[in-house]
């Protein structure tokens, strides 16, 4: 069983209270310039977005599969079992590969720092531990973000969109999206509208990089016993030409 | 040795330029940070550091790996002579790589953390680890011209010892990352341009390694046959420059066999930057493997020369394309590097040049020591080595 988001876009009234409840949660500082940015970054883990007349929230996904996790070369980011992709700042060494890899582009760095680290959603992994929802699903006065557990929190997305056939959109995105994510969104216009990506693969992208990684120690083998074996014979040739006192 | 003070001509003029705009720029890099010496951003978090420094520096350092794989492996001993400009300049360019890596890396000071903190699903952590371990092989094959410089035969024989195991050690730490900077890419299908992400991007990373080795080998020999006053070793450069174009055929034949079985040909005539980007690196190896099946352009050391020059540019091209150019569209962003960035990049190469110069002037790099005098003879006559 683990944690999911379902944001539900046409409840959201814009108020921005998750972006709030998000930023006393990290510690970061939050005003009316602040608010008014409607992209994530370094310093806002979560951003309001308008689309016309509607409403839209970007957040880290925490996918079920991350690429970030996949490709960051000292392990620093985890995806747990309860849900959440977490972050060692203490590992990272700024290579930035998860910024590079994810397919949302939510990791943010803080790129004017002498001693950067980057900053992502992590589903508020510390509260869902106690059994609490995330900061901004509680902040939330309309009930347009809500945790829960993964599954039912699906049903509960199919359950209104089934009760409520002309009000939304008929998929859930993230459920398929980059092999599932724990952030699911649900919309009464086509995702792209509400600024969702929808080029992304439906497969998980770890898979990507895996299939060649994983043919690394075939090569190596294959290779060793291979050039072991031609340098072998090119060299005993040698010998036996130089041996013999004959010119090739 | 007399202590005198250098004469100032253009080059060094422009090399002392080029150091110092690199010295303020990693003044800014230390003090302001990565935002205050580049122009990368969240949504555009690798650029000219990673691009060029890296990728473009690990391919054009690959002729170490080719011509130990060559001489020493398959035994083709007429190339030897050009053996030991080609680690050196493995060995020089690896190590301005991880130069380049303490500029880009966000944390620097934690340049060791993948050797002990393991992730062996990450292509970087493989990228890391070899490239850790292929420096060091290769600053043991650099090793022999130092013992050999200050006479020190005990080191120098034990080092044969174990040359060849380190060799084919060599030769498979660099496939693996050759192929791997390559790899890299394959996490980012919906933003990479379809001209250049394929599954087979490692495979091509590793045969336009090997090309790209190649080539800086013949541009090497010919610099050096300049600088020094040398004899060019014009068959030998000759019969490289007909292995060249053999590859190269090789590659752009995988390369478009491959945009056929994607469908991507329709992306050729679109009226786009990434399409004449992709037509200037095609053409850039596509003209040198046409004039290099020709043995009359292969024995004018001028035009093997232009040749070298035209397939290095096209792996440069290749390595900017798939890291930076060819990423724009799909990360929703535009980037040029800002002027520190360029700067640091453009020291990097100079300190590259001038450190070969200082290196193959005082150590054995170009003449050969004889050790295996009987068999060099016997290897002498033999007119195509690549003919076996």
């Amino acid at each position: 069983m683990s944690k999911a988001i379902l944001y539900d876009s046409t409840l959201c009234i814009g108020c921005k209270a998750c972006e709030s409840g998000c930023a006393e949660r990290w510690g970061l500082p939050y005003n009316d310039k602040i608010a008014a940015e409607e992209t994530i970054s370094a310093h806002k883990l979560t951003a309001v977005e308008t689309h016309g007349e509607r409403y839209s929230r970007r957040l880290c996904m925490n996918c079920q599969q991350p690429a970030c996790a996949s490709v960051c070369p000292v392990g620093a980011l985890q995806k747990t079992a309860l849900g959440p992709v977490v972050y060692d700042a203490d590992k990272c060494m700024g290579c930035r590969y998860c910024m590079q890899a994810c397919p949302f582009q939510v990791p943010s760095y803080e790129w004017n720092s002498r001693l950067p680290k980057m900053r992502k959603c992590d589903m508020c992994s510390d509260r869902q531990i106690k059994g609490k929802p995330t900061a901004c699903a509680e902040a939330c006065p309309v009930g347009a973000t809500v945790c829960g557990e993964r599954d039912e929190l699906l049903g509960e997305a199919r359950k209104r969109i089934a009760e409520k056939p002309g009000g939304y959109y008929n998929q859930v995105y993230g459920v398929k999206e980059v092999g599932g994510t724990s952030v699911l969104y649900l919309s009464a216009v086509p995702f792209e509208q509400i600024g969702l990506r929808t080029n992304v693969p439906m497969e998980a992208l770890p898979e990507t990089t895996w299939r060649v990684l994983e043919l690394v120690p075939d090569v190596v083998s294959t290779g060793t016993v291979l050039l072991g074996g031609i340098w072998w014979i090119t060299n005993r040739r040698a010998e036996v030409a130089q041996k013999e006192g004959r010119r090739r | 040795m007399k202590l005198q003070f250098p004469k100032i001509t253009v080059w060094r003029a422009i090399f002392a330029g080029i150091m110092l705009s690199g010295l303020y720029a990693t003044y800014l890099r230390v003090m302001y940070g990565l935002g205050g010496s580049t122009n990368m951003s969240d949504k555009f978090p690798w650029a000219l550091w990673i691009a060029f420094d890296v990728m473009c520096g690990v391919a054009l350092a690959a002729g170490g790996f080719t011509l130990v794989a060559l001489v020493h492996i398959f035994n083709i001993e007429q190339y030897k002579p050009v053996l030991r400009p080609a680690i050196l300049t493995a060995f020089l360019g690896y190590s301005l790589v991880v130069v380049g890596l303490l500029y880009d890396l966000g944390r620097p000071d934690r340049l060791w953390h993948p050797l002990v903190m393991w992730n062996p699903h990450s292509v970087m952590f493989e990228v890391a680890w070899c490239v850790t371990l292929y420096t060091t092989v290769l600053f043991l094959e650099f090793l022999p011209m130092v013992f050999e410089k200050f006479g020190m035969h005990k080191p120098l024989e034990w080092i044969h010892k174990i040359s060849v195991p380190l060799m084919i050690l060599g030769v498979l730490l660099s496939t693996l990352h050759q192929s791997s900077l390559g790899s890299l890419f394959l996490i980012v299908p919906e933003k990479l341009y379809p001209l250049w992400y394929t599954p087979i991007l490692p495979l091509l990373f590793w045969i336009s390694a090997i090309v790209v080795g190649l080539a800086m080998t013949i541009f090497e020999s010919w610099h050096s046959s300049r600088a020094f006053g040398r004899a060019l070793e014009l068959p030998l450069l000759a019969s490289m420059g007909r292995v060249l174009a053999v590859l190269m055929s090789v590659y752009l034949w995988i390369r478009f066999l491959d945009m056929s079985h994607r469908h991507v040909f329709g992306l050729l005539w679109l009226n786009r930057t990434e399409t004449w980007l992709f037509w200037l690196e095609i053409a850039l190896m596509a003209i040198p493997a046409v004039l290099l099946f020709q043995a009359k352009v292969r024995m004018r050391p001028g035009a093997l020369y232009a040749c070298a020059v035209m397939v290095v540019f096209s792996v440069i091209a290749n390595r900017l394309n798939v890291g930076i150019t060819g990423l724009e569209a799909g990360s929703g962003t535009h980037y040029i590097p800002k002027w520190s960035e360029v700067a640091v990049t453009l020291s990097i190469v100079a300190a590259g040049f001038a450190i070969f110069h200082f290196v193959a002037q005082n150590f054995p790099v170009f003449e050969v020591a004889g050790h295996e005098p009987a068999r060099a003879e016997l290897e002498e006559s033999e007119a195509d080595p690549v003919a076996v």
